[in-house]
């Protein structure tokens, strides 16, 4: 099918384009190495300079939001997982978060504990991917293998607390699916990961790309964004802080481990820094991550050792949660509490009312809202994708700059397609 | 540019007033960019610097410090968890129907893992059992293992014990309907799996 459009608005054009005339028009992907999934964006061009992008979203589009009122506060978790599944933890965390605080429900100190650690590893996730394949994307390779051997060692860990490698469905209304099999492996494997292998592997990524003049040529004034821009396109998450906005909701508007008192016997919030730049460009954002991947580290490390013991999940009383399966053999009110979870016409009693929470996601502000109608499903459910609308100002940010650096720009704000579309 | 913004700015272009900046200076830690010295600029040493690092690779590997699982010749079975290895007894793979002593289908068809399931991929027919101990079992139990997204949901809604995902991963099939595990598939996938994985 053939593509046309409109000649670009003057202002659009440096000093020393021509005004119109040799334009011509790129399909830039749906089927590219480098938008890493289905993402196409048509590229009006100038030479090789780029007077415009248009990046047209929706090719992934599978229906999320939509489903969400058809299964569950439970079951929807399945779903949210395959949003941004650069790190499929943080979904569920945002997710049941909001349900929670829809529901009123207190968590308990250890699940705290353990969904903040498994965050934190999400946080690791997705940066190692989005750091490596910033570099792949420009041509360096060995980085995003050495930073690839580690994401492997944390769906080892994953696996481990979940039973599954990457679409976890860990957490549940009021908890986990299930407890830690084994607590002293557990911690083996986190200490091993976070003291001994992570930094090692953090430790040559920097030496390969940091002072890597190609790299920073590349990288190093190319889509630069003010942090007046920044804030009027609402962006969140590295991005932001790469151009000077002091904002991170686990500082702002802290959840889980990062309040004060979380445990409910006065213990101090966890100790992290939040890493900020001001220039704003593709180097600034990959020189933030990398800091708040060591920043990840130092707030895992004052966790693991502080796994409380008890229970994983709220008490069964509050009909939240299902009870566990030994007082489901035995006890005939266990067994009725049971199926009345599960039973469709019964369910969960959720009030009647919106809520809306957040939590800062490897990419941003990653939100939930739910109109709940006071069934086991909600009404209507709707994200607030950190990658959607940090994507919104692409176009922007490529305003001008060569057609090689489209791809260094996509690989610094890491869209991922499927919560482009939802 | 160049400095941080002043949170009342960022209202005021934002055309309404809120409070932004919630930070303390104690709170952030403020990155500058490497500086390179003369020798990174001319990048020949950046290069030697970087070969360096993936011969160090190198040479891990010859060494046999590396780990890789020679996939369809070696499994993760037996190596130790805390070195990367599989927990049998969590992960969720394909379904099992569980047996009773007896031999017979411990299912009781109440249909609560049907119900559980995110996905809509079992389905069960109930009849009246001909045993007196229960009332109902199921005369057929399929699961569509390619519409199942292995979420454990059914395993945690079985009151009896009855469904279990085991450790197995590697199934395959020339058709769609071989991959619809009926109920002697799942019974069979008990017999396999039960002396690695019990109850």
């Amino acid at each position: 099918m053939p593509y046309t459009l409109a000649p670009a608005a003057p202002e659009f054009l440096s000093k020393d384009q021509k005004p119109a005339g040799d334009r011509w028009t790129l399909n830039f992907g749906p089927q590219h190495p480098a938008t890493h999934t289905t993402l196409r964006i048509v590229l009006e061009l100038d030479g090789e300079r780029v007077v415009r992008a248009i990046p047209h979203i929706g090719y992934l589009h599978s229906g999320f939001e939509k489903l969400g009122e058809h299964l569950n506060y439970n079951q929807y978790v399945t779903i949210v997982d395959r949003m941004d599944y650069s790190a499929p933890i943080y979904n569920e965390l945002a997710w049941h978060g909001a349900v929670e605080k829809l529901m009123g429900i207190e968590l308990t100190p250890r699940c705290k504990v353990l969904r903040t650690i498994a965050g934190e590893l999400g946080r690791i996730q997705s940066h190692l991917l989005c750091v490596g394949a910033a570099g792949l994307d420009l041509g360096a390779f060995t980085a995003f293998l050495f930073g690839f051997n580690e994401r492997e060692r944390i769906y080892d860990i994953v696996e481990f607390m979940s039973g599954q490698r990457y679409h976890t469905s860990w957490t549940r209304v009021g908890g986990l699916n299930m407890d830690l099999p084994d607590e002293g492996t557990f911690k083996t494997m986190v200490k091993k990961f976070v003291d001994d292998q992570l930094p090692k592997a953090l430790q040559e990524v920097e030496t390969l790309l940091n002072k890597n003049r190609i790299f920073i040529e590349r990288t190093r004034g190319v889509g630069v964004i003010s942090a007046e821009e920044a804030a009027s396109w609402s962006l969140t998450g590295p991005m932001a802080r790469s151009a000077g906005i002091r904002r991170d909701i686990r500082k702002d508007e802290p959840y889980l481990c990062f309040q004060d008192n979380w445990d409910g016997q006065g213990a101090p919030a966890v100790d992290f820094k939040v890493p900020v730049m001001t220039t704003g460009d593709c180097y600034a954002r990959y020189l933030c991550r990398l800091e708040e991947m060591k920043q990840s580290m130092h707030i895992i490390r004052q966790l693991i050792d502080k796994i409380p013991q008890g229970p994983v999940n709220v008490s069964p009383e509050g009909k939240e949660v299902l009870p566990p399966k030994d007082q489901v053999y035995s006890s005939i009110e266990g067994l009725i509490h049971h199926f009345e979870m599960i039973m469709t016409n019964r369910g969960f009693e959720s009030p009647i009312g919106e809520v809306y929470n957040c939590i800062e996601s490897a990419n941003g502000e990653l939100g939930y809202y739910i109109v709940s109608a006071g069934e086991s499903t909600p009404w209507r459910v709707r994200t607030r994708p950190c990658i959607y609308i940090n994507y919104a100002v692409f176009p922007k940010l490529i305003e001008g700059h060569l057609l090689s650096d489209v791809v260094a720009v996509l690989g610094s704000v890491n869209v991922i397609a499927a919560e482009l579309d939802r | 540019m160049g400095k941080f913004i002043d949170p009342r700015r960022i209202g005021y272009i934002a055309g309404k007033s809120y409070n932004y900046d919630r930070m303390n200076d104690s709170d952030v830690i403020v990155l500058n960019e490497p500086r390179l010295s003369l020798g990174d600029q001319f990048y020949i040493p950046q290069v030697a610097i970087g070969l360096g690092t993936t011969l160090k690779h190198m040479f891990r590997v010859v060494m046999g410090n590396h780990r890789v699982v020679q996939y369809p010749e070696q499994t993760r079975d037996n190596i130790p968890v805390a070195d990367g290895g599989m927990n049998a007894r969590t992960y969720r793979g394909v379904h099992r129907l569980n047996k009773d002593e007896d031999g017979r289908v411990k299912c009781v068809a109440c249909f609560m893992c049907s119900t559980a399931c995110p996905a809509h991929c079992i389905h069960i027919e109930a009849e009246e059992s001909p045993w007196p101990d229960r009332e109902k079992y199921p005369r057929k139990f399929d699961i569509d293992e390619l519409r199942c997204i292995y979420c454990g949901m059914c395993e945690e809604a079985c009151p009896v014990d009855a469904i279990e995902l085991t450790s197995t991963y590697d199934i395959v099939g020339l058709t769609r309907q071989e991959m619809i595990f009926d109920k002697s598939k799942l019974l069979e996938m008990y017999d396999r799996t039960q002396a690695t994985e019990p109850m």
